[in-house]
């Protein structure tokens, strides 16, 4: 476990060093950046939008029946704008994307793509792990917020639509308003801008170690997804509690 | 590996001492060996011997556990090495990049290392494509190739580069006879044109003896006899003579 996370922090710095030249890398940058947008978009938006009403049945009759509708939009917005769609993306991700990126660096490790690139002196790190984890950086910071504004939308929709709430889009967004502001979703667009670095690293650094056949490439995935989403978990009460103070 | 391609010339490679174990499991067993520039020097030997974990290290795929690899009296090891010589390696599989067509796989160094404007790169694509032959492939995808033509394709990745130095893993392995024959045909002229050194491995005695200056026989991470293809074929050793004679006789 040290090992993979001493090799992690090194690949890190690696890509930290090597991020000048992303501009060469532009045309790859976008095609992943187009893959992560096409194949999450739709997935996100019901996601969000079904967490957004979740949330709303979950406190809303409980909080109308005390005589605390007016903090229905609040509660709703705050909690979907700093925690769950900063980590619910990111899961999401985590296992649509960086499954997909540990499985194509793994292949190209195993079938001996990456050894011709570093024969052709290219490195792996410039050609494979910069383009995609400036596009993850980019793209899941920009999902989060779509996710922020479809999770609201689908509360303020199952809060007008539940008899047993019955707060109107207009008075869900009034007393949202009120409680959330601009530092809470930079707060939680933060959070995912991190978590997108986790995710690329782990993910990248899984394929690059792949050994063996299509079993390793296998093992490479799931460890990938696994160990995103741990670490996206633990940071996630580590940046609560600091983003708090 | 960087610079501008100029006019080629082979370089040496010394192997000294070369020892490597893979969990615990000794595979190259304190290797000696010399290649001298612009000749195309075989290495042959069974399955398992250490043929292709060798080709690794003189290309820097693997580090040695002890001994040194020398490119024109340089370590492999230093990171200049890869920026002062060109190196080129065809890989038993070809090893090309699935996710890119042929032409962008031939073209990939000159691409990356932008070392031509992208007009010109086709035409060097084009017509190092046209050398191994297979002109007019550059829009295919890999998979749609055969393994004979990955391999080509492979050598014309290698041409691009404008090699000093050229290593063969395998090069007619899964091929048939006739694909075999271009494949040895192309090694040899590529020596003759721009006279670079040639590494080869293989255990198939047909191209180790047609194409070769000169023939190493690697047993069990050793070698056991070097010399010229007639030298190699009267040495006078048992497993040398078992598996340069193996044939196959049905009863």
């Amino acid at each position: 476990m040290f090992q993979n996370i001493g090799e992690m922090v090194i690949l890190l710095w690696r890509t930290l060093l090597a991020l000048p030249l992303t501009w060469r890398q532009r045309l790859k940058v976008f095609d992943q950046f187009f893959e992560i947008g096409n194949a999450s978009l739709l997935m996100v938006c019901i996601l969000s939008f079904f967490i957004g009403g979740v949330i709303a049945l979950q406190t809303g009759p409980v909080l109308v029946e005390r005589g605390l509708a007016n903090a229905v939009g609040g509660v709703v917005g705050i909690s979907i704008c700093k925690e769950l769609a900063p980590v619910m993306m990111s899961i999401l991700i985590a296992g649509r994307i960086g499954s997909a990126m540990a499985a194509e660096i793994g292949s190209m490790r195993v079938y001996q793509e990456i050894d011709a690139l570093r024969t052709m002196n290219i490195s792996p790190i410039h050609y494979l792990v910069v383009p995609r984890l400036v596009a993850i950086a980019v793209a899941l910071p920009l999902l989060v917020i779509f996710a922020i504004l479809v999770g609201w939308l689908g509360g303020a929709f199952v809060s007008s639509a539940n008899p047993r709430i019955d707060i109107s889009f207009a008075a869900f967004f009034t007393t949202l308003r009120d409680v959330v502001q601009i530092k809470d979703v930079v707060n939680g667009v933060f959070k995912s801008f991190i978590f997108a670095w986790v995710i690329g690293i782990v993910s990248c650094h899984q394929g690059l170690i792949t050994i063996g056949g299509p079993r390793g490439i296998g093992r490479s995935v799931t460890k990938a997804v696994v160990n995103s989403i741990v670490l996206i978990v633990i940071l996630d009460y580590i940046l609560t509690r600091v983003l708090l103070r | 590996m960087n610079g501008e391609p100029s006019t080629p010339r082979g370089v040496s490679v010394q192997v000294r001492g070369l020892r490597k174990s893979f969990h615990g499991m000794p595979v190259l067993k304190g290797l000696d060996l010399d290649v001298k520039p612009g000749e195309i020097f075989v290495l042959m030997g069974p399955s398992g011997s250490g043929k292709s974990v060798l080709l690794k290290h003189v290309i820097g795929l693997e580090e040695p556990d002890e001994g040194t690899i020398l490119i024109d009296g340089q370590s492999i090891q230093s990171p200049e090495v890869m920026d002062h010589y060109r190196l080129a390696m065809v890989f038993q599989s070809g090893a090309l990049l699935n996710s890119l067509t042929v032409g962008e796989n031939v073209g990939l160094y000159l691409a990356e290392h932008r070392l031509k404007p992208p007009e010109e790169i086709a035409r060097i694509v084009a017509a190092n494509l046209e050398v191994v032959g297979l002109k007019d492939t550059e829009d295919k995808m890999p998979n749609e190739l055969s393994g004979g033509m990955k391999k080509r394709v492979a050598i014309a990745r290698a041409l691009v580069i404008e090699p000093q130095l050229i290593l063969y893993d395998e090069p007619t392995s899964e091929l048939d006879p006739v694909s075999s024959v271009i494949i040895a045909e192309e090694i040899v002229k590529l020596n003759e044109r721009i006279h670079v050194t040639s590494l080869v491995v293989s255990h198939d005695r047909d191209l180790a003896f047609g194409v070769a200056d000169r023939v190493a026989v690697i047993h069990d991470g050793e070698i056991l006899t070097v010399g010229t293809p007639e030298e190699v074929k009267r040495f006078n050793h048992p497993f040398v003579r078992e598996f340069l004679n193996a044939r196959f006789q049905r009863e």
